[in-house]
């Protein structure tokens, strides 16, 4: 993940090969979990021998070369601890690896990615699965994007393997009668994977970039492989068109900047053209989901050349039919946002009230922050700052608490 | 070897560091960042946390059952631990010059604020011939 621009050739290629290689190798062996762990050190040795030795011409049979050779050693060690014999195991030479057709590669990149998103796992776990033996990343590099220490990431990870086992899941698509909710756990976990580097939810730096940027290099995997899929469309889009935003996101001293005050000829337009061709193409197919709304409001918000010629009467039209669609506290602020910025800041100010009723939001940092904004613009200034400091209290974040003790001070300073 | 330096603010700290004019928490804020960011390009960076707002400390014990019994927040306590840095350098002497630097982190006006920070050593595991 940290690769420098001389081996990101190679370090792409192997993170490609990864769920392929992963995927041959449980077909052949049935073992999820120690092939997971054969996969990664066919990718260690990889990493030691090609940038010396040059990659081989068929990297993929290489590594499933590689990493089978190591399920076998393991089988063998195992039985000769058993000091019991079994001749279908102790297969002296490694027949070569099949031939897999293209459709079967792409059917077990998804296929792991539906296991390792498996409902029984908590999203902490699914994500550091999904992350390693989906994305091809090391426990090392996982634990560093986590801040938490190797050791623990591989505790987390080996818990999630012993749990997918334990649940028999079979190495195969899901039927397609629980296609549409495995989907969904999915796309849940990239777009927390995207979340976490794009927020993280404790810490110093607000932004882990290489999170947020393995969450497209999967979400543009998964399109790939579900082209049709307008939600997969719609996810996608809407990393692209958060990401986009990220340059001008925070200041020189790590602080953050508001979506009103960002420098937007600092936004990526690579990314925001690519989103919105995205997203208009999905939402043509005429199948909106969640995904897809909120890409369409970040589309909205990235089109605007200025703050103040944001289409807001469209994003409050677009929070209306996701409030609709989930009832989720956290849409419902939104929505509160977006109608202040269209019915003045009262109409908002009401509709918080739901949102504490709701109450799932108690105790979070973002009601206090969005209730202190519209009473800023109401012209409130003793209730917002009181509001700004009462958030800043509740923020896990620093670079967001700095945000809200500053927004306060700049209300007492104007006066 | 390795400190920790523990900077302590007093119970209305977090909230007066709230009440400073704008200029003064963003020169404050540009301080810290700075002295982070030369401690981590330096060899002798460990680790450094912030920690939330001491609003919803609880202290914890174990009851009978071993179920978690909480009690808090506190009114009675002057002081709170509100960041720190573990930082694995030569000397003691190297440790009290990095406290001394976050020490004199700017307040209101730009006058150092020259809070007092604990520096403890942190304790190694047994050497080898023990194990």
């Amino acid at each position: 993940m940290t690769a420098g621009a001389a081996d990101s050739g190679f370090e792409h290629l192997v993170r490609e090969l990864t769920p392929q290689v992963l995927g041959a190798v449980v077909r052949r062996f049935h073992d999820f979990a120690s092939a997971e762990d054969a996969v990664q050190e066919a990718l260690l040795a990889a990493a030691l021998q090609w940038p010396r030795e040059g990659i081989p011409e068929n990297p993929r049979a290489w590594l499933i070369q590689v990493a089978s050779r190591r399920m076998t050693d393991r089988v063998r060690s195992e039985a000769a601890r058993r000091q019991r014999e079994n001749a279908a195991l102790h297969c002296g030479v490694l027949s070569p690896a099949p031939a897999l057709r293209p459709e079967t590669e792409r059917d077990d990149t998804l296929i792991l990615l539906f296991m390792c998103c498996h409902p029984a796992l908590t999203p902490s776990s699914a994500i550091a699965l999904t992350l390693r033996a989906v994305g091809g990343l090391t426990t090392a590099e996982i634990a560093h994007a986590f801040l938490v220490p190797e050791a623990t990431m591989a505790q987390r990870i080996s818990r999630a393997k012993q749990s997918i086992q334990a649940s028999g899941v079979r190495f195969s698509l899901p039927s397609s009668r629980e296609r549409v909710e495995r989907l969904g756990a999915v796309l849940h976990v990239l777009y927390l994977i995207f979340n976490e580097g794009y927020t993280t939810s404790a810490g110093a730096e607000l932004q882990r970039c290489e999170l947020s940027r393995e969450a497209i290099r999967l979400a543009r995997a998964l399109h790939g492989l579900l082209p049709d899929d307008p939600e997969v469309a719609g996810l996608l889009a809407l990393m692209l068109l958060t990401d986009a935003r990220r340059p001008a996101r925070t200041g020189a001293e790590g602080e953050l900047t508001s979506l009103a005050e960002q420098d937007r000829s600092l936004w990526d337009r690579r990314e925001i053209d690519e989103g919105v061709a995205l997203i208009t193409a999905a939402l043509a197919k005429g199948s909106v989901g969640p995904y897809q709304l909120q890409a369409a409001i970040g589309a909205v918000h990235d089109e605007a050349a200025r703050a103040a010629d944001t289409d807001w009467a469209q994003i409050l039209a677009l929070y209306d039919l996701l409030k609709r669609m989930s009832a989720n506290p956290m849409v419902m602020l939104n929505h509160a946002v977006a109608a202040a910025m269209v019915h003045g800041p009262r109409a908002g100010i009401e509709l918080l009230e739901a949102v504490d009723a709701d109450g799932r939001l108690r105790g979070n940092h973002r009601l206090a922050a969005v209730r202190a904004h519209l009473l800023e613009m109401a012209g409130d200034g003793d209730a917002a700052m009181a509001q700004y400091q009462a958030a800043a209290a509740q923020a896990s974040n620093i670079p967001e608490r700095n945000y809200l003790l500053t927004r306060a001070a700049r209300i007492r300073d104007s006066r | 070897m390795k400190y920790i330096l523990m900077m302590n603010c007093p119970k209305t700290g977090y909230d007066s560091f709230g009440s400073w004019p704008k200029e003064a928490i963003r020169a404050h804020l540009a301080f810290m960042h700075g002295i982070n960011k030369a401690l981590k390009e330096s060899a002798g960076f460990v680790s450094a946390e912030g920690l939330a707002s001491p609003h919803e400390a609880k202290r914890v014990r174990a009851g009978k059952d071993g179920a978690p019994i909480t009690d808090g927040v506190f009114p009675e306590t002057k002081e709170y631990l509100a960041g720190y840095w573990i930082v694995d350098v030569e000397s003691a002497e190297r440790a009290y010059a990095i406290a001394a630097r976050a020490s004199a982190a700017p307040g209101p006006g730009g006058v150092p604020l020259n809070m007092p920070i604990e520096v403890r050593q942190v304790m190694s595991g047994p050497p080898e011939e023990f194990l």
